[in-house]
């Protein structure tokens, strides 16, 4: 009877206390919530205005400068000479695109080849090997590329072709290729896995080879994502600036050849920026570089963003 | 499909109608089991002692079959029974997965002989152009509706353009779909209905000129009109081509083939002439799952 008894209180108590738990756990999930909210609110805000200040600052020092030189003769001028007023940004610009297209060129085929590799013929164990090392390849600080660039390359380069130097973009070349192979497999990597298996299988039940079936379903299938790898390794190599600096040489003009002396709008500002005067033309002008790579990494962003929605766009339709 | 076609008993002995012009009627008009006693009955591939295993589990256990040349071999049983192990070990199409194992003997009549696929030094490119494959799922490739279907011929080393147009266009007339895009070849395959794209795959696998075609559930992903036309097709494909198909589907079983073979658990219980099958089967199991007993 007592039993019963006790049973017949405890029950509503129970419950009593079990509402109110879940009434104060209600007002304070809503009270944490507006917390987090505000702080994620806040962090993007800091972001964006971040982002905003940077492009102000950068914009302002650099139409600072076309108050005094004309866009075209900075953007178009062959002469980089501040000490007689000019400020021709060209064999800067000229350079970084050279270097970057050059990398493109080394680092693109071994790249594709290294993704196809990784992501069809290697066996798990090989894919064991591989995936930590490219990884680790992508943490090698860029002054130890740079250094290994100037130690080693620079003197093979001088020594089998006779010039000089050995710097040049030949070398920045080889070392960005190598610096941009990692995004690049990884990225292109996970565009070939991305490929529906039925479509592979589908090529291989057609009497095809592996390698008919990789050259004429797989990578056209993947061709989106690999050109996203592509653009990305080209806005990471075209801002890439220490490894570049020490084996390029620095000379600031226009290169003749790829064993020359030869300079990069990174390059650049990171060799004068400490010895213009603020305020100065050529201040200026360094400033105006920078937003020239800002624009141009925006280009390529762009660029990334448009091939991924071609990317979804076609993987929709085929579903 | 009316609710006399449901019926796996009353759909068989059904007379034979003229193929009506109008395929989007859904009535199916092939009677495939009808002619069963018409045709010779000479096997383009004898299966013997077919065992397939992933790992330590046996998929399929020492299966004896014989697929009956320029004819529709249908592959019935519930799902994981093995049914699709057995077509893709045709093709060893198997082995793209890991650890598969497979013994015994598959024998495909090979310019007049017959030769065991799983021999040592076989060519498996040689292979899989004598025994084609179409999917589950339409599996067009990224391309045009012309490259779709020259893709096969294309890599087996022809070029000359008017050959491949003119293969391209034989296998679409074979798959019924050229009425449908012999304006828009150059469109791509993907813009194309379920239904054509699973069309344009038989064309794919046709243009190839194989002399069997494996089926994996080619309409288990369309709608009843469109499974329609596959299902007319796949009678007029069985005059020139031996089909291999697997199905979920009894009716479709019923309906398409003539010769089925019913798996259960990874073995093959019994087949026969599909007529038989359906109506008069020998082995209490398959007259349990035909029956709708189970499964």
């Amino acid at each position: 009877m007592s039993a019963l008894n006790t049973g017949r209180t405890a029950v509503p108590t129970q419950t009593g206390v079990g509402a109110a738990v879940r009434t104060r756990l209600r007002g304070r999930r809503r009270d944490t919530g507006a917390i987090w909210r505000g702080l994620f609110f806040a962090s993007a805000i800091f972001l964006v205005i971040s982002i905003a200040a940077i492009l102000v600052m950068v914009g302002r020092q650099a139409a600072a400068l076309f108050t005094q030189v004309r866009p075209l003769a900075f953007l178009f001028g062959r002469v980089w000479a501040p000490e007689h007023g000019l400020y021709g940004a060209l064999p800067f610009l000229v350079g970084s695109l050279a270097a970057t297209g050059l990398a493109l060129l080394i680092g693109v085929p071994l790249g594709l080849a290294g993704a196809i590799y990784l992501a069809k013929l290697a066996t798990p164990r090989a894919q064991r090997v591989m995936r930590p090392a490219i990884e680790l390849l992508a943490g090698i600080p860029s002054v130890v590329y740079g250094w290994v660039g100037l130690t080693a390359l620079v003197p093979f380069i001088r020594r089998h072709s006779g010039h000089v130097t050995g710097f040049g973009l030949l070398a920045a070349g080889v070392v960005l290729a190598v610096m941009v192979l990692p995004t690049f497999i990884s990225l292109a990597e996970d565009a070939l896995r991305a490929v529906p298996q039925d479509i592979e299988h589908g090529s291989l039940a057609l009497g095809t080879t592996r390698w008919q079936t990789i050259a004429h379903v797989l990578i056209p299938a993947a061709w989106p994502g690999i050109a996203a790898a592509g653009i990305l390794s080209m806005a990471r190599a075209i801002g890439e600036t220490m490894a570049v600096q020490m084996v390029l040489g620095n000379s600031p003009v226009i290169p003749a050849g790829l064993i020359v002396p030869a300079s990069t709008l990174t390059s650049e500002i990171v060799l004068e920026m400490g010895s213009t005067p603020q305020g100065s033309p050529a201040n200026n002008a360094l400033f105006a570089m920078g937003l020239l790579l800002l624009l141009i990494s925006l280009g390529l962003i762009i660029a990334v963003r448009a091939t991924r929605k071609e990317a979804t766009a076609g993987v929709r339709q085929a579903h | 499909m009316t609710a006399e076609a449901m019926s796996p008993l009353k759909i068989v002995p059904m007379v034979p109608k003229v193929v009506s012009p109008a395929p989007e009627a859904p009535e199916m008009a092939t009677l495939a089991g009808q002619a069963e006693t018409d045709r010779e009955v000479e096997p383009a591939v004898r299966v013997r002692g077919l065992t397939v295993a992933y790992g330590s589990t046996p998929g399929i256990k020492s299966i004896d079959l014989d697929l009956p040349e320029r004819s529709v071999t249908a592959l019935i049983g519930p799902s994981g029974c093995g049914k699709s192990t057995f077509l893709r070990a045709l093709n060893r199409m198997n082995e793209l997965f890991q650890g598969v194992a497979t013994a015994g003997e598959v024998l495909v009549r090979w310019d007049g002989q017959f030769q065991n696929i799983y021999a040592p030094g076989v060519d498996l490119v040689e292979l899989r152009k004598r025994v084609g494959m179409v999917f589950q799922r339409p599996n067009p490739f990224p391309k045009s509706i012309f490259e779709n279907v020259v893709y096969g011929p294309r890599h087996h080393g022809v070029s000359n353009r008017a050959l491949l147009a003119e293969a391209a266009e034989e296998a679409l007339h074979q798959a019924a779909l050229w009425d449908e895009v012999k304006d828009k070849l150059n469109a791509p395959a993907a813009a194309l209905s379920g239904g054509q794209q699973q069309r344009l795959c038989i064309a794919r696998a046709l243009a190839v000129r194989p002399d069997v075609i494996l089926m994996d559930e080619p309409t288990a992903s369309l709608d009843p009109i469109s499974t329609g036309k596959i299902e007319d097709l796949l009678g007029k494909l069985s005059k020139d081509y031996t089909i291999v198909i697997v199905t979920h589907n009894l009716q479709q079983a019923a309906r398409v083939s003539h010769k089925t073979a019913f798996f259960l658990n990874g073995e093959l219980i019994e087949a026969a002439p599909t007529l038989q099958m359906m109506t008069n089967p020998r082995d209490r199991r398959t007259e349990n799952y035909v029956t709708g007993r189970f499964g």
